[in-house]
């Protein structure tokens, strides 16, 4: 039989505040452990938490640009369970009443195929403190060490439809979720810190079939790659199990990035009763339409909108578009080497080839990237004026990659400037004519490709200095 | 009878509570009267009450996003039944 997946996710996002939700803590990633507390966050009796004003203006940001609608009267609940990482034994969550709700995002496929992804729901919630195992793995520790730093941290939660049916289809969705956070700069999605992380839910039915089948979950997935691989690998499992005639369990696997598996994670407390109530501690959140348009109006350029206007603007190709406009720091590096005049064609195709060649081989951002939009911009203009040629380019680039020197400088100090001089070309031409008889021959009894052998030659002997252009048009005028 | 012995368990279960066997039938029975008088209210006619989702009348009570000074790690750590290095210690997470 040929099954079809069923995925949905629910997407935490660690907010970029000052402090945390309801205390007046730093969020700071890397302090010293149990730092970041106070007897709010610890959960001590008495105390009483106050909403932090930033996480709510965050929250609705992120619900605007994620096409959702505000819920004007929203309130918190508590979600009751024991494990060591909540002091207080519940998480101050929203329930019935999320701040967001009804939204969607639009993914593009590798096909070109374009999907809507709708979200169910974004609510606020508290950030759970850390755990470090005495042992290898939580299963084989004897006692675990908490720090509370991260509890309490603000977090949203993006829950999705169950509408992606591939692997490929969820990563795709939570790049973009990603890429808009970035863009209206609520979080700073960093994964590695575990800003970003995502609960995956796989299902299988029988293609074709409207019945949900029952789904399997995997909890805190934080990259990408994890998010495809866990999925590929449960997708083929439940597969196996169903085609054997079994059962799937609903229950929460963990995925072993180093094995490349899922495993059963059984706990004492299988079924999960979390026993919702309304929180007391903290009063309702009424938003007025006024408000709701202010943050509306307040958001930038978001990345569908941006892509669209580059493809207009500067007859950037739909896939270059969508590369440049998928980070907010990579569209933000483009326009500033736009800013210089250069030709917008070559930026491109400089952002996605050589840079991000290098910043990947040397894992850096591209906002910290050694040569900056300006001096990227620069060199451009040196191609587009026939300075030198786009290969000359490439060294006079890792030239940059390497000092702070400005393009005009470096071409200067290198002698790199492109012979255009038709005369010292000539020369050059007619020593590799001479020397090189047999292509000669060859192109003249009619093998046409015999010429790339001899410009080669020419490139060669000039140091790749001489125009490519007037290279050809010489040879092909003297070989006749 | 709302609340039956298994009800009880699990909710003892759920609260992390060791009921000892002889206390479950008198406990089983207390939480049968609490909730059989809240039946009480069913006698009040609610239709034209709206859901409440507070006590108080009042709403948005915010704190600005400003860093104020957290606890003395010692302080902190000062009631905690187990600690280790400036961590709190706990038993065992999860069961083999």
């Amino acid at each position: 039989m040929s099954y079809e997946a069923v995925i949905g996710l629910e997407i935490h996002s660690e907010l970029k505040t000052n402090t945390k939700i309801f205390c007046g803590c730093a969020t700071t990633f890397g302090a010293e452990h149990n730092t970041h507390v106070c007897p709010v966050c610890l959960g001590l009796p008495g105390v009483l938490p106050t909403l932090n004003k930033r996480v709510l203006e965050f929250a609705i940001k992120a619900g605007l640009a994620l096409n959702c609608e505000i819920n004007k009267f929203s309130k918190f609940d508590r979600k009751n369970y024991y494990y060591p990482d909540l002091p207080k034994n519940w998480q101050t969550s929203q329930y019935d009443l999320p701040i967001c709700e009804n939204g969607y995002v639009d993914i593009t496929k590798s096909n070109g195929e374009t999907k809507r992804i709708r979200i169910t729901r974004i609510h606020m919630e508290e950030d759970a403190g850390k755990l470090v195992h005495s042992g290898n793995t939580i299963k084989d520790s004897d006692t675990s060490n908490v720090d509370y730093n991260r509890t309490g941290v603000p977090l949203i939660e993006i829950v999705s439809e169950p509408d992606m049916s591939s692997p490929e289809e969820a990563r795709l969705y939570m790049e973009k979720v990603k890429s808009i956070l970035q863009y209206i700069d609520v979080s700073n999605c960093k994964m590695e810190e575990g800003n970003l992380r995502a609960d995956l839910n796989v299902s299988l039915r029988p293609a074709g079939s409207d019945v949900l089948g029952t789904r399997t979950e995997m909890k805190n997935i934080n990259s990408f790659k994890a998010v495809e691989e866990a999925l590929t690998y449960e997708i083929e499992r439940q597969e196996e199990v169903l085609e054997d005639g079994g059962h799937i369990i609903q229950e929460t696997r963990t995925w072993d990035p180093d094995r490349g598996i899922t495993l059963s994670m059984r706990s004492k407390e299988n079924a999960h009763d979390y026993r919702y109530m309304p929180e007391p501690d903290l009063v309702p959140i009424i938003t007025t339409d006024e408000e709701i348009e202010a943050f509306r109006n307040s958001l930038p350029e978001l990345p569908d909108a941006r892509k669209a206007r580059l493809e207009e603007q500067f007859g950037l190709s739909a896939y270059d578009a969508g590369i440049i406009t998928s980070s907010r720091d990579m569209a933000e590096y483009f326009d500033g080497v736009i800013e210089t005049g250069a030709d917008a064609k070559l930026a491109a195709n400089w952002i996605m080839g050589d840079l991000s060649k290098n910043l990947n081989a040397e894992s850096l951002e591209i906002a910290d990237s050694p040569v900056d939009a300006k001096r990227l911009g620069e060199m451009i203009g040196l191609i587009s004026k026939g300075t030198i040629s786009s290969k000359i380019a490439k060294k006079v680039f890792e030239e940059m990659w390497k000092c702070p020197d400005s393009p005009e400088k470096i071409v200067k100090d290198k002698g790199l400037v492109q012979i255009t001089d038709t005369k010292a070309i000539e020369e050059i031409v007619d020593k590799v004519i001479e020397a090189n008889q047999k292509a000669v021959e060859d192109y003249k009894s009619g093998n046409k490709k015999a010429i790339g052998a001899l410009v080669g030659q020419v490139m060669k002997q000039s140091k790749g200095k001489a125009n490519p252009q007037t290279v050809n048009q010489l040879l092909a005028q003297k070989l006749g | 009878m709302k609340v039956t012995k298994k009800d009880m368990e699990n909710v003892a279960v759920l609260s992390r509570l060791d009921i000892p066997a002889d206390k479950e039938a008198q406990y089983t029975q207390q939480l049968n009267d609490v909730l059989e008088y809240f039946d009480n209210l069913s006698a009040v006619n609610t239709d034209d009450i709206k859901p409440l989702a507070h006590v108080l009348p009042i709403s948005n009570v915010f704190r600005e996003d400003v860093v104020k000074e957290s606890l003395d790690r010692d302080l902190a750590l000062s009631n905690a039944p187990l600690k280790e290095d400036g961590y709190f210690k706990v038993p065992k997470v999860l069961e083999d």
